[in-house]
């Protein structure tokens, strides 16, 4: 019955191909570890956005007047509308979380290069479309962070050369962060934004899917296979790695839960004190700062100063920062992909940009002085020579023999 | 029919005039929707001088009014912040004016028409935070030194700007804070939005 059911559904609809193409006989390497969560772990932190977002919505008011007041109606008044507002805040943090840490093992493993570098720039671009996402999600509570943080970041585009100001002017809709900038928001970040997110997601699986998973060896399971043609390292991805992900989805939301019930603000790293104050067009807060996951590239914004007259500068560099993560898979000219078979030229540089980011993060938050200021540009330069040198210490590094099977500790 | 005509010329032809077309059809239809995220025509009219009686502003005050949905700050400067300002000239990026920040009228050292009385859109020229109004006394509670001599500081990038809305050298902020186009009707009436010369 259910046989014949699916026969009439698979001669109309490839629903039995599609199943075994992506689940049950899509082969993933068998020495995947701690690292190869993330990815899973980052769909489901979007299905939960999504629909928290969508309940959010049904009480939400996308109006300068009424805004900040909605969202306190919401925290009060609604049942259980405090939940499902600290699970979308705080979710909005953790996919920060988690898409670091996922970004970081593409860097450990090599995930980026030949074949992968769609796979690599689909991520880049869903990376660029989350941070539109989280910035644009981040006004409508209509608080002064919101408020400021919009205003300076829209300000941005003021600083292109010529065309800069009337551009500004038309992503605000008005000459101040206003009305208006917060209405087109709200369509950008309910609309807009996640429809490119969910086909950025399709794409960068299918990408995957179509040249293979990578692994902590950073060998090609599919240059060894079976007399079926199965790699002989793979296991099928149903069940097994589902499985595998399923025991991390409990412990990613335990975490989770602890911080939604007993950290929701998280001493103001993910709900910021001034956004618990009404937006006030006349008065800047006395520090403002962005969200912890925006900070590196502010920091970078930061500690160029303006030359001739310009901000562009200081704007151009933040671009860069993020410009240079797009060409990883061109910069890296080394024939290892895993760190464990890499030298220690990528070994040291990776470090250091490692340290070099968090301690950007760190000082994005903070409030200017001299010192910090300094050490901003210190770890900007860094931050940057990890890439421009790329080329040369990757090439010349001493890289260790890589095995032609995967390991098994 | 001949076989002297040249089928694939043809075809690229009509592919080609079909694109051209097209694409000029899609480009005029991209305007509408493009412009409808243009400011408006209420935004656009919602910018009205503002009157503002001054004769309340102590010495050493300063006063904030909103004048295009911008914070305006307008200052009465003490005879100490007046003979303070020139002595700063060498550490300022711009400290003639030189750049069009302010409507001819106020290109002068104190960047005012009355000495005393300062007028500036409260908008940092960097990325547009409010800076904050930082006195002489208060200067150790911001870290900003002993030689402070009073003044506006950004604390969203740490631009500094004196009494006269200048910006210090080696600044994430590129020029002067702005001066508004603005007037006086008698001695207590200020004007902001308009001036001599018309509404701006």
């Amino acid at each position: 019955m259910l046989g014949n059911l699916m026969a009439w559904i698979d001669a109309r609809f490839p629903a039995t191909k599609m199943w075994e193409d992506h689940m049950s006989k899509y082969y993933a390497p068998k020495n995947f570890n701690f690292w190869y969560f993330f990815g899973f772990i980052a769909m489901l932190v979007l299905v939960l956005q999504i629909v928290t977002g969508i309940i959010l919505t049904m009480h939400y008011k996308p109006d300068a007047e009424l805004a900040f007041a909605s969202v306190e109606y919401i925290m009060r008044d609604v049942p259980w509308g405090w939940l499902i507002r600290y699970l979308h805040s705080t979710g909005a943090s953790f996919f920060f979380v988690v898409v670091y840490l996922h970004m970081f093992r593409g860097l450990l493993y090599g995930s980026y290069k030949k074949p992968r570098e769609l796979v690599w720039l689909f991520g880049m671009f869903l990376y660029l479309a989350l941070m539109a996402e989280a910035f644009m999600g981040y006004l409508l509570p209509w608080g002064q962070m919101s408020f400021w943080g919009a205003q300076v970041i829209i300000s941005l585009f003021g600083a292109v050369p010529f065309v800069g100001e009337e551009l500004a002017l038309w992503i605000r809709g008005d000459f101040v962060v206003a009305d208006a900038t917060l209405n087109r928001f709200f369509a950008f970040h309910v609309i807009a934004v996640p429809f490119v997110l969910v086909g950025l997601v399709v794409a960068h699986i299918i990408a995957l899917h179509e040249v293979g998973s990578n692994n902590p060896d950073g060998v090609e399971i599919k240059k060894h296979k079976d007399e079926n043609g199965i790699p002989l390292d793979g296991i099928p991805f149903f069940p097994y790695i589902v499985m595998k992900d399923i025991i991390a989805i409990i412990v990613f939301m335990f975490v989770f839960a602890l911080v939604v019930f007993y950290a929701p603000e998280m001493g103001g790293w993910f709900l910021e004190h001034a956004n618990f104050i009404p937006a006030d067009a006349l008065k800047t807060p006395e520090h403002i700062a962005p969200l912890w996951y925006f900070a590196p590239f502010y920091a970078i914004l930061r500690a160029v100063p303006s030359i001739a007259g310009s901000a562009f500068p200081g704007v151009a560099a933040m671009g860069l920062s993020i410009v240079f993560l797009f060409l990883l898979p061109w910069l890296d000219r080394s024939p290892v992909k895993s760190i464990r078979y890499r030298g220690p030229y990528f070994k040291i540089a990776l470090t250091l940009f490692t340290i070099s980011f968090v301690i950007l993060a760190f000082l994005g938050t903070q409030p200017v002085t001299p010192l910090y200021t300094f050490l901003s540009r210190l770890f900007s330069f860094i931050y940057f020579a990890f890439f421009i040198l790329m080329p040369f210490y990757t090439k010349f590094d001493k890289d260790k023999p890589v095995p032609e099977r995967v390991t098994t500790k | 029919m001949t076989n002297s005509v040249d089928n694939s010329k043809r075809r690229f032809l009509t592919t080609a005039a079909t694109v051209v077309v097209g694409g000029a059809g899609a480009a005029t239809m991209a305007i509408p929707f493009v412009m409808t995220m243009a400011p408006s025509a209420r935004a656009q009219a919602a910018g009205a001088p503002v009157e503002v009686p001054i004769d309340k502003i102590a010495p050493g005050q300063q006063m904030i009014v909103e004048w295009r949905k911008k914070p305006v700050w307008i200052l009465r400067r003490t005879e100490e912040i007046i003979a303070d300002l020139p002595s700063l000239d060498n550490k300022l990026a711009d400290p003639n004016s030189d750049m069009m920040q302010q409507p001819e009228y106020c290109k002068n050292e104190l960047r005012a028409i009355r000495d005393e009385i300062l007028v500036l859109v409260g908008v940092c020229t960097h990325l547009g935070c409010s800076p904050t109004h930082v006195p002489k006394v208060e200067a150790a509670s911001k870290g900003l030194g002993d030689d402070w001599k009073g003044g506006f500081f950004c604390p969203c990038h740490g631009s500094k700007f004196d009494f006269a809305g200048r910006v210090y050298k080696g600044m994430p902020a590129p020029t002067n804070l702005a001066v508004p186009p603005y007037r006086f009707e008698g001695d207590n009436l200020l004007i902001i939005g308009e001036d001599t010369q018309g509404v701006a």
